[in-house]
C-alpha cells in the first residue's frame, strides 16, 4: 500500500502520542484504519489520529469536538484526547483530531454484534440536552451527497431513475434543501449510525459508546434509526434484530418514536432516504468496480422501486 | 389496482405463505379474497402444532402464559414483500456484511 503525505503524518502523530519519553521504541509500524476523502484514520498503539474531510468547516467540527469531550456525554461519545490550547492541528490541510483506540465490532460476524448496545446509546444521545450551541446533523447533506455522486457516476442511466424518483418523492428537509421542521428537530443526532461507529473502550473489554462525529449535530433522531429500519424494511436485516433493537430503543426512553405501536410515521420519511442514500452509493461503487450490483445493493434498489411506486399523496409529509 | 374501500388509497398485493392479500398503502388495511381467510387461519393451525411445547413452569409459581411467536413487526407499505430475514448464502452475508459497517 502506497503511503500518503496525510497517513504518514498522521502515523508520527499517533505515535508521538502513544510513545511519550525517549525510551527505546519497540511500537509496531502505525496501522490505516480507514483511508477516504471524508476521514483517514491511523492508529499506534492506544492512539488514534484522524484526519477530518478537506472540507469541514473548522467552526462546526470544533463545535462537534467539542461535545464529544462534554461531560454530559460521557458514556456515550468516546471522548477524544485532550488537545494542546490553541486551534487544532492539521496535516496537510485537514484538521486533525486524537483519540483513544477502541476495539470495534467484529466484521466477520455481524449476528454477533451489539444492536441492544447500539440502541441504548442512541436513546442516551437523543434524551441528553445539548450542551452548547452546534450545527445541523449531516444525514441529509450525506443524502444529497450520494444521489449527486451516483449522477456524477451513471449520467442518463435508466438504472438510476427508481433512485431519483425516490428521492424526489421525499420532503425537502429530508433532501437538506430546508431545516428539520418544527418538534421533530432540536435533538442530539449522531447522523451516520452504522456498525462501525460503535467501539469498545477501554479495549478489548471496556463498554460500547459511539465514534466519528463529523455528522452528529442537531437533528431528527428518527435519522439514527433509519439505516437499520431501512435494511430491515428491504428484506435484508432479519425482523427478529430489528425488533431487538427498537425496542431497546424504545425501553430506553428513546424519543425518536412514539413509545409503542407503529414506529413508521416517524420513521418512514428517514428511512426511505437511506434506502436512496443506499441504492445511490451502490449504483455509485459498482459502476466504480465496474460491476452489476450484488443481490443486496439491488434489494435496495428494488426497495426505490416501490418507494417510487407509492403514490405521492400516501406519503406521510408531502414534499415541499 | 384496487382502491382500499376505506381510505381510497391504492392496495398492493403481497403473497403470505401461499396466500394472496391486498394491503392498503395509505391505512395498511388488509383485503381477504373468499377462501383466503380459511387458507391463513389453516397455515396458523399447522404452524402451532409444529410449535414446541413450552417448558415446565417452575413450582410455587403461577403458571406462565403459553410461549408466543416473536410479534410480527410493523413495515412500511414500501417493505419487501418477503420479509427473508435470513442472511442468505455467504455471498450474500458477505455483501451485507459490508454494508452494515459503511457510510
Amino acid at each position: 500500500m502506497t503511503t500518503t503525505p496525510v497517513v504518514r503524518a498522521l502515523g508520527e502523530l499517533a505515535h508521538g502520542s502513544a510513545h511519550a519519553g525517549p525510551t527505546a521504541c519497540a511500537c509496531p509500524a502505525p496501522e490505516v484504519l480507514a483511508d477516504r476523502p471524508d476521514g483517514t484514520v491511523v492508529r499506534s498503539g492506544r492512539v488514534v489520529a484522524k484526519a477530518h474531510a478537506a472540507d469541514s468547516e473548522v467552526p462546526a467540527l470544533t463545535a462537534r469536538l467539542s461535545l464529544a469531550a462534554s461531560p454530559r456525554l460521557a458514556g456515550i461519545l468516546l471522548p477524544p484526547l485532550p488537545a494542546p490550547a490553541g486551534p487544532p492541528g492539521t496535516a496537510e490541510g485537514r484538521t486533525v483530531s486524537l483519540w483513544p483506540y477502541g476495539a470495534p465490532v467484529d466484521p466477520t460476524d455481524p449476528g454477533a454484534a451489539p444492536w441492544e448496545d447500539a440502541a441504548a446509546l442512541l436513546a442516551r444521545l437523543h434524551r441528553t440536552p445539548p450542551p452548547h450551541p452546534l450545527p445541523p446533523m449531516r444525514g441529509p447533506v450525506k443524502a444529497a451527497r450520494a444521489v449527486a455522486r451516483m449522477c456524477a457516476a451513471r449520467p442518463g442511466d435508466p438504472a438510476t431513475g427508481p433512485v431519483l424518483a425516490a428521492w424526489r418523492g421525499l420532503p425537502g428537509w429530508a433532501r437538506a434543501e430546508h431545516p428539520v421542521p418544527g418538534p421533530r428537530d432540536g435533538f442530539l443526532c449522531h447522523g451516520d449510525l452504522h456498525l462501525g461507529q460503535l467501539v469498545r473502550h477501554p479495549a478489548e473489554h471496556g463498554p460500547w459508546l459511539l465514534i466519528d462525529i463529523d455528522d452528529t449535530g442537531l437533528g431528527d433522531p428518527a435519522w439514527d434509526l433509519a439505516r437499520p429500519a431501512a435494511w430491515y424494511a428491504a428484506g435484508l436485516l432479519p425482523p427478529a434484530i430489528w425488533l431487538r433493537f427498537l425496542d431497546t430503543y424504545r425501553a430506553a426512553g428513546g424519543p425518536a418514536v412514539r413509545p409503542e405501536g407503529d414506529p413508521w410515521p416517524e420513521l418512514d420519511v428517514a428511512a426511505r432516504a437511506l434506502t436512496v442514500q443506499t441504492a445511490a452509493l451502490a449504483l455509485a461503487k459498482s459502476t466504480a468496480e465496474d460491476r452489476s450490483p450484488d443481490e443486496v445493493e439491488q434489494l435496495m434498489i428494488d426497495a426505490c422501486v416501490r418507494i417510487a411506486s407509492l403514490p405521492p399523496e400516501l406519503a406521510p409529509e408531502h414534499a415541499s | 389496482m384496487i382502491q382500499c374501500p376505506k381510505c381510497h388509497a391504492q392496495m398492493h398485493t403481497y403473497n403470505r405463505n401461499g396466500v394472496q392479500i391486498e394491503q392498503c398503502s395509505g391505512c395498511r388495511g388488509i383485503f381477504l379474497d373468499y377462501g383466503e381467510l380459511e387458507s391463513l387461519t389453516r397455515l396458523e393451525s399447522q404452524w402451532a402444532q409444529q410449535a414446541p411445547p413450552a417448558p415446565p413452569a417452575p413450582q410455587a409459581y403461577p403458571a406462565a402464559p403459553a410461549p408466543q411467536a416473536y410479534p410480527a413487526a410493523q413495515a412500511p407499505a414500501w417493505g419487501a414483500p418477503h420479509q427473508g430475514g435470513h442472511y442468505g448464502g455467504h455471498h450474500r452475508q458477505k455483501s451485507f456484511g459490508r454494508m452494515l459497517f459503511s457510510s
